[in-house]
């Protein structure tokens, strides 16, 4: 049994806009993913959907979600609640607009622990300090009456790491961990999430516009457009044998090594399609250059690469050539 | 903590000193004599000036105020003109009777307007939040003294439930209750209204906020998340709330007229029509140090309740 389950999830907000469009994607336990993308591309909405912390009354949620067996659509509203923490947990891009402000971080753990948990205040307090030193808090006693604005911002996401992992969930989520950090703290921050996950066999979901971040923790990328999956396959795949013009446009956009002053980053021209309007065909053609005619026409489907590299391309043999995606792999 | 409240008590004395300022400049700069109340419209020139030095009228305006201003400073507010009584004593009487009732009235208005406030914000654009967005307004922009009189009428008049003027035989505490619901009900129409409408757009606001989901991500039900909007609301909730006692106890004029209420309201509307200035005087500035004192209070609450303010 996968931990996670995703089978042909559509999301729909308002009626009209259609975030994430027939998604299917499944984690296997103790596997990290990263799904990549760009601003509006369905990724932090396909994430959520996996807690349904979309507000329900605007949101239309389709398909089937199954995470450790239990299927999530399909749950009752006290379900969920008791699911949401020791089952699957998230830690969010910016933890001082995630975490109550007149609340210590201390009393924000011991609420999740008491809340799923039948143990003492004492007890509880005990096992947020013992969370604060796994997550390599500095002088976590202190710091666990300190409110969120009293803490640096990688001191800040150190403690949403250990909320999130406060009633031992067996999946975790997080969506832009490092994305609000400074580059130093990413790294930290990613290299304790990959260690983590080792310790405790997690099976993560990483949602990051980051292509440098998601090589350096996950096993797997899948990379999101316009609400779909268009690549998936193993990180070292994905990096030396895109097949998606998407997916080279990424890798080519990317600033890596030393680069002359002056040089200019290859951008992907054009803007995301309103996702209120999708076209009929391939949501990314009016950006592609190696576009035919039948991808303004009809929906490309998942064509297998290898094993499990998939990309949602009709030109996935000979677009990589014709867009110089071999010169990417040496470099 | 301390060092701030020092500090904060220091503020306060240059903000009482231009109030007495202000307050003493206003009464003088208003027509009309101050001995007219007093004196038979015969009295001869004579007469006129003798009672002018006794009250110290006959003084340069600055002598005056800097004269009221020492023996306020040891609690001596002067003597009323028109009833010669000691200002002190009719001041501090008048305060107890409107701080009776402006407690009950905020105590009213911030139960319903926490609630309706509360109610509007969970349901925005439902029905509820409709009649509860119609109830706060109506409460802030219905004439009050209207309001009391319809009152009167309904639960005094008709259904004669409750007394409809004056304050009681106060040797009985339920009679003297009996006697205060209608105005304190008047009254806490303002604060009511103002609350909810507070109360609804904190409400709103903390429920769009990222932590919401954060919580909801915990699996805390709605009745725990409820728990974390209060807590974030009742700072500036409580503010609100201060502030409104605050105005309140400046006795609503109006108010304590219709229900002949022998508040701060009262005695104000007598000594302006009976131009008798000591008191006006005297009243105006207990009341402003009232909604000082009032003011650091909420500020000292709000600094409490609020990890965010600093405490520095």
């Amino acid at each position: 049994m996968s931990a996670v389950d995703i089978r042909d999830l559509r999301v729909t907000f308002g009626g009209v806009v259609r975030a994430v469009d027939g998604v299917t994607l499944s984690i296997e336990r103790g596997e990290v993913v990263a799904l990549i993308g760009e601003s509006g591309s369905g990724k932090s909405v396909t994430l959520r959907s996996l807690m349904r912390l979309h507000p329900p009354r605007a949101t239309k949620m389709e398909g089937t979600i199954a995470v450790e067996g239990r299927d999530v659509l399909a749950m009752t509203p006290r379900a969920l609640a008791d699911y949401r923490g020791p089952i699957v947990s998230m830690i969010f891009q910016e933890p001082l607009l995630a975490l109550d402000p007149v609340y210590t971080v201390g009393e924000q753990i011991m609420e999740i622990i008491l809340r799923h948990e039948k143990v003492s205040r004492k007890e509880a307090r005990a096992r947020a300090l013992a969370l604060f030193e796994r997550v390599r808090i500095p002088s976590p006693e202190r710091r666990l009456d300190a409110y969120p604005h009293e803490m640096s911002g990688g001191m800040r996401q150190r403690a949403m790491i250990a909320l999130a992992l406060a009633c031992r969930p067996k999946v975790l989520l997080a969506d832009e961990p490092t994305t609000a950090l400074d580059a130093t703290v990413q790294i930290q921050i990613l290299l304790l999430l990959r260690e983590l996950q080792r310790d405790l066999g997690l099976s993560i979901i990483f949602v990051t516009h980051d292509l440098g971040a998601a090589v350096e923790v996950a096993d797997r990328i899948a990379v999101m457009y316009a609400g779909r999956i268009v690549e998936e396959g193993t990180a070292r795949e994905l990096i030396r044998n895109p097949r998606h013009p998407y997916t080279i446009g990424l890798l080519k956009s990317r600033a890596h090594g030393v680069m002359e002053k002056g040089t200019r980053l290859d951008a992907i021209p054009g803007a995301p399609p309103d996702l209120a309007r999708l076209p009929p065909g391939c949501s990314f053609a009016p950006r592609c250059a190696a576009a035919i005619e039948s991808c303004q026409i009809e929906q490309p489907p998942s064509f297998v690469v290898e094993g499990g590299h998939r990309a949602r391309c009709f030109r996935w043999k000979d677009a990589p050539a014709q867009l110089g995606a071999q010169a990417l792999g040496a470099a | 903590m301390l060092v701030y409240l020092a500090r904060r008590v220091v503020y306060t004395i240059p903000i009482l000193l231009g109030v007495s300022l202000v307050c003493f400049a206003l009464v003088h700069i208003a027509p009309g004599d101050p001995l007219v109340s007093v004196l038979p419209p015969d009295a001869s020139a004579e007469l006129q000036a003798q009672l002018r030095a006794l009250y110290g009228f006959d003084q340069p305006y600055i002598v005056q105020f800097l004269r009221w201003l020492g023996r306020a400073l040891q609690g001596d507010l002067g003597t009323s003109i028109a009833s010669g009584r000691s200002v002190t004593t009719e001041v501090v009487t008048a305060v107890g009777y409107t701080l009776r009732i402006a407690v009950l009235a905020t105590l009213i208005g911030f139960f319903f307007g926490s609630l309706f406030g509360f109610v509007a914000g969970y349901y925005r654009g439902s029905a509820m939040d409709r009649i509860a967005s119609f109830v706060s307004v109506l409460g802030v922009s219905v004439p009050h003294y209207w309001l009391g009189m319809v009152l009167v009428i309904i639960f005094a008049a008709i259904l004669g439930w409750l007394p409809p003027t004056g304050k009681g035989d106060e040797s009985s505490l339920w009679e003297s209750f009996r006697h205060m619901i209608l105005p304190a009900v008047t009254m806490s129409v303002i604060p009511m209204g103002i609350v909810a409408r507070t109360v609804r757009a904190l409400v709103a606001d903390i429920l769009s906020q990222e932590f919401v989901v954060g919580l909801r991500a915990k699996g805390l039900t709605d009745a725990g998340i409820f728990r974390h909007v209060v807590k974030n609301a009742a700072p500036t909730a409580l503010a609100v709330m201060g502030l409104q006692l605050g105005y309140l106890l400046g006795g609503s004029i109006l108010i304590e007229t219709v229900f002949s209420w022998p508040g701060t309201g009262f005695v104000l509307n007598n000594a302006i029509f009976q131009r008798d200035l000591p008191l006006l005087q005297g009243t105006i500035l207990v009341l402003a140090l009232f909604f000082v004192i009032l003011n650091l209070l909420v500020d000292m609450l709000q600094t409490a309740l609020d990890p965010r303010i600093q405490r520095s």
